[in-house]
């Protein structure tokens, strides 16, 4: 399906630079999803939406002029285009022909899950609740969501870039609940992917057992230790601490406003020679892959650490243009009601030749930080915090009781240069990450990494 | 088509699609943001949008749909959408409209002022913001300032004759500042909000923001301890906001909170006075009506030390035999109406901060938490969070620290409340909150 298609972009284009600009961009988007949960043993909240908007920009010099509009019918697109370029001031200027359209089916999905019944959907949840009350009978509650997407994109620059892209993701979760006498504990698990409903042909139901697995477990669990110690973090979302900690400080926007720690370090020797990592837009299926990106940048691997050295900063084209560098495809949208932001794709360390037992087995007295319940961190510094949603300790070579209540503090730099093993275990967990008020899908992932010492914080006095 | 014609023909749309009930929230808004950095406009954008969501009950089953079409066909597509999601529902015997819709007095939603300010006024606010955030000495850089504004409309209407509808108008404008330089950079946030940007101190915001990071310059990690905390409004707020979550009835009845069971309980200091308030004239979150059509209200939380109940929405409150608060939030025509807060308000007390900390005596000023909602466990209520702020010595404000955590139970926390501070105000952290500084007796401060 044509959203908009070149011969209305190319008017749009030229309405936009009426009164000048060094370059004008026209992003459109259909949007529709479908979404269901189970809670509390009752399939709820069915919901679909489809929505269709265009966002125009404007730039000149170092400012950024944009409108969006809800729908895409020719005339507002050409208002809306209109009433940005009343923002610029200057000569009009006339946009390069467009090329032809780039982009398409790079991520192919073999089962589109708009084709499969909402009944089936419905049954799916119903099964995985089903599985995570067998798993215990501690089990109190068990809440299961099921989400689906698609978006068609079309945008088209007046550098002359016109491309498309559609992209379809899945994802079920479940959050478990579980009860011992007045203790109270949650676990959770995720699967999802740029894919279809072939995603959940295998053991779909693995997802609600996970959760319900890690919230017995942490009915045993023990205040968490304080202070100082060797932290081993687990694959798949234990990947979030590379994101938030090192990942937000290479986007490009952050950097060229000195509002990272990574400025200017390009080059240096951020980490232990054997660490290797990667932002990679262009994984195959992974939950933060497009075949584009919201510029129309094709997406890719781009290595952000390569043995040790810091390599590259993730770009989109304004951040790009003003380093004298090309994209990364790094430049992502919420929607068309957003700008484009350098943003993470899929962030995750390469693996190394380690197993996981090696690294635990390596540590005295430690924390294994296999899950987080999410983080944050400061840019400017590298600070961060995550809690930990699943940990246990470590005492004489060996995973011992659970622990709760536990939060690892610390700075990216430092952690990174106190990387002492990486795992052979890769895996790719899906995430939302938000930034500037945006949030977009983003996979973090990672094998088990060991760090030499790191303040956790507990709640053990 | 007007949105209360617009939500008209979607119920009508849903009724003919067989649904036994129907309601449709209609919701049209323009809006501004204005991005400055290094003194200059970063970007500038003026938007549109419009939309609508249905929901359509088939006896006890309820489905939703949404999206943007606002033609007839897009319409008729949306209700037949809700109608035909609403099939793999399992029946909520609870579900339901409401049986008595209604409208509250709610005083100066939309200020009439609005419309005297030009893009141009709000670019130069913005700029306003900015300069005041840069001009005090040891400010190194302003990460950006920040203005935007929203006026919108929506309109309800449903199958038992509920039809209303209202107008807002809010405007905000924050400035992140930082001051130090490499692994010492500190970051400060300065916030302002009201209906309309004459309500806007431009200078009071750019000023708060250096402020906030000037305090923090030099900040080291502090020993462990236990001690009393001061929680500056910021921080207080996100507490409070959490907290509100905690209390929708929906938590409650889904065994999601800590404070299930608990009404009428003492959880908190008798200091300590919330309440939940859809009408208060500057609250962001005030309106008219909630999500299904019931009045708002003022629903007090905690009072004596007491917890005096939950908010609730139509189908929580017939399942527990109550009524409901006018609790039943719309994030917007996207999502189908759930139970929220609108503000939260904190009854604020008599001590200023210099007063507070002079009781804390030695203690802990948190000016930022980072990863509370990943960090509290909401039905334990523990909590162990990233935070920043400056050591309280000899009942002053002293040495700045960081990377350090501060860990309670949220019920302990609250009944070691001692002192609510004078300095309220509206805070865009945790929802809507309004809050002045609160003293805890005691909380276990991490560090090394």
């Amino acid at each position: 399906m044509t959203l908009v298609g070149p011969e209305l972009a190319t008017r749009v284009l030229e309405r936009a630079l009426g009164r000048g600009g060094d370059m004008a961009e026209l992003y459109a988007e259909a949007r529709r999803g479908f979404g269901i949960s189970l809670d509390d043993g009752r399939v709820e909240r069915p919901q679909s939406g489809r929505e269709l908007g265009a966002c125009v920009r404007v730039v000149q010099g170092e400012s950024t002029y944009y409108g969006h509009v809800d729908g895409l019918a020719e005339e507002d697109l050409l208002r809306v285009a209109g009433s940005v370029s009343e923002a610029v001031r200057g000569e009009a200027a006339r946009p390069a022909a467009l090329r032809a359209m780039e982009g398409g089916a790079r991520h192919a999905v073999t089962s589109p899950p708009e084709d499969i019944e909402a009944a089936r959907k419905a049954d799916l949840l119903r099964a995985c609740d089903e599985r995570a009350r067998a798993a215990g009978a501690e089990v109190v509650q068990a809440r299961i969501g099921y989400a689906e997407s698609h978006r068609q994109i079309e945008v088209f620059g007046s550098d002359g870039r016109a491309a498309r892209d559609d992209r379809t993701r899945l994802r079920l979760s479940a959050q478990v609940v579980a009860r011992r006498n007045g203790r109270v504990e949650t676990g959770s698990d995720t699967r999802g992917g740029h894919a279809g409903w072939e995603l959940l042909e295998e053991e779909p139901e693995e997802v609600a057992d996970r959760a319900a697995r890690r919230a017995l477990t942490l009915l045993d669990a023990v205040d968490a230790p304080t202070g100082r110690l060797p932290v081993v973090v687990g694959n798949g979302f234990g990947g979030v601490l590379l994101h938030e900690a090192v990942g937000h400080g290479l986007e490009a926007d952050a950097v060229q406003k000195g509002a990272s720690v990574y400025a200017g370090r390009l080059g240096e020797e951020v980490a232990p020679a054997f660490v290797t990592a990667y932002d990679d837009g262009s994984r195959a299926g992974a939950w933060g892959s497009e075949g584009v990106d919201d510029e129309g940048t094709p997406t890719r691997r781009t290595t952000i650490i390569e043995e040790g050295r810091l390599t590259s900063y993730l770009y989109d084209l304004l951040t790009a243009g003003r380093d004298s560098v090309d994209s990364t495809g790094n430049g992502r949208r919420e929607s068309f009601r957003h700008l484009p932001v350098p943003r993470m794709t899929n962030t995750f360390f390469a693996p190394g030749d380690a197993t996981p037992d090696d690294l635990i087995g390596g540590v005295e007295r430690g924390l294994y930080a296999v899950s987080f319940g999410g983080g944050q961190v400061e840019p400017a510094t590298g600070d961060f915090v995550f809690g930990v949603s699943e940990g246990y300790l470590i005492e004489g070579g060996r995973v011992t009781a659970p622990v709760r209540g536990a939060t690892l503090v610390g700075n990216g730099l430092e952690a990174l240069r106190a990387i002492d093993g990486i795992a052979d275990d890769l895996e790719i967990a899906t995430g939302y990450c938000g930034k500037g008020g945006q949030t977009v899908p983003a996979g973090v992932g990672q094998p088990h990494v060991r760090i030499r010492e790191l303040t956790v914080g507990g709640t053990a006095s | 088509m007007s949105l209360e014609n617009a939500a008209r023909r979607a119920v009508e749309a849903a009724l003919a699609a067989g649904a036994s009930d129907a309601d449709a929230w209609a919701e049209e808004s323009t809006s501004r943001r204005v991005r400055v950095y290094d003194g200059e406009v970063e970007s500038l954008s003026d938007a549109g949008g419009r939309g609508i969501g249905v929901r359509a009950f088939a006896g006890a089953r309820t489905g939703y749909a949404y999206g943007t079409d606002l033609s007839e066909e897009g319409i008729g597509e949306i209700a037949a959408a809700a109608r035909e999601a609403a099939e793999v529902a399992d029946e909520d015997e609870h579900a339901g409209l409401p049986g008595e819709a209604g409208t509250s007095q709610v005083n100066g939603l939309a200020s009439a002022e609005f419309g005297d300010w030009s893009t141009e006024r709000v670019v130069e606010l913005a700029l306003e913001v900015d300069r005041a955030a840069r001009a005090p000495e040891g400010v190194t850089q302003v990460e950006n300032s920040v203005y935007s504004d929203t006026r919108g409309s929506a309109a309800l209407v449903n199958s038992r004759g509920f039809a209303a509808s209202y107008s807002a108008t809010q405007a905000w404008a924050y400035s992140s500042a930082f001051a130090g330089e490499g692994a010492d950079l500190m970051t400060g946030l300065g916030v302002g909000m009201g209906r309309d940007p004459g309500r806007l101190d431009a200078e009071a915001i750019g000023t708060e923001a250096a402020e906030r990071a000037l305090a923090l310059v030099g900040a080291r990690q502090p020993e462990s301890r236990r001690c009393p905390v001061v929680l500056d409004a910021f921080v207080a707020a996100s507490f409070i906001g959490f907290i509100g979550s905690m209390l929708s009835a929906d938590a409650v009845q889904r065994g999601r909170s800590l404070f299930a069971g608990r009404e009428g309980d003492e959880v908190a200091d008798p200091v300590l006075r919330l309440a939940d308030d859809g009408t208060e004239p500057e609250g962001p979150s005030s309106a008219p009506f909630d999500g299904e059509g019931t009045p708002t209200g003022r629903t007090g939380l905690l009072e004596d030390g007491r917890l005096l109940g939950f908010l609730y929405d139509c189908r929580t409150a017939r399942k527990d035999g109550r009524s409901t608060t006018g609790n039943a939030s719309r994030g917007s025509y996207r999502t189908p109406p759930s139970v929220g807060t609108t503000n939260l308000v904190v009854d604020p007390g008599t001590d200023d901060l210099a007063a507070l900390a002079a009781a804390a005596g030695d203690g802990l000023y948190v000016t930022d938490v980072a990863g509370l909602h990943s960090g509290v466990n909401p039905v334990s209520g523990t909590f162990s969070v990233g935070a920043s702020g400056r050591l309280i010595e000899g009942g002053e404000l002293g040495t700045p620290v960081r990377e350090l955590t501060i860990a309670s139970d949220l019920v302990s926390m609250l009944k070691a409340v001692r002192s609510v501070g004078s300095e309220a105000r509206w805070v865009p952290f945790g929802g809507s909150v309004r809050t002045a500084p609160l003293l805890v007796a005691e909380m276990a401060v991490s560090g090394s």
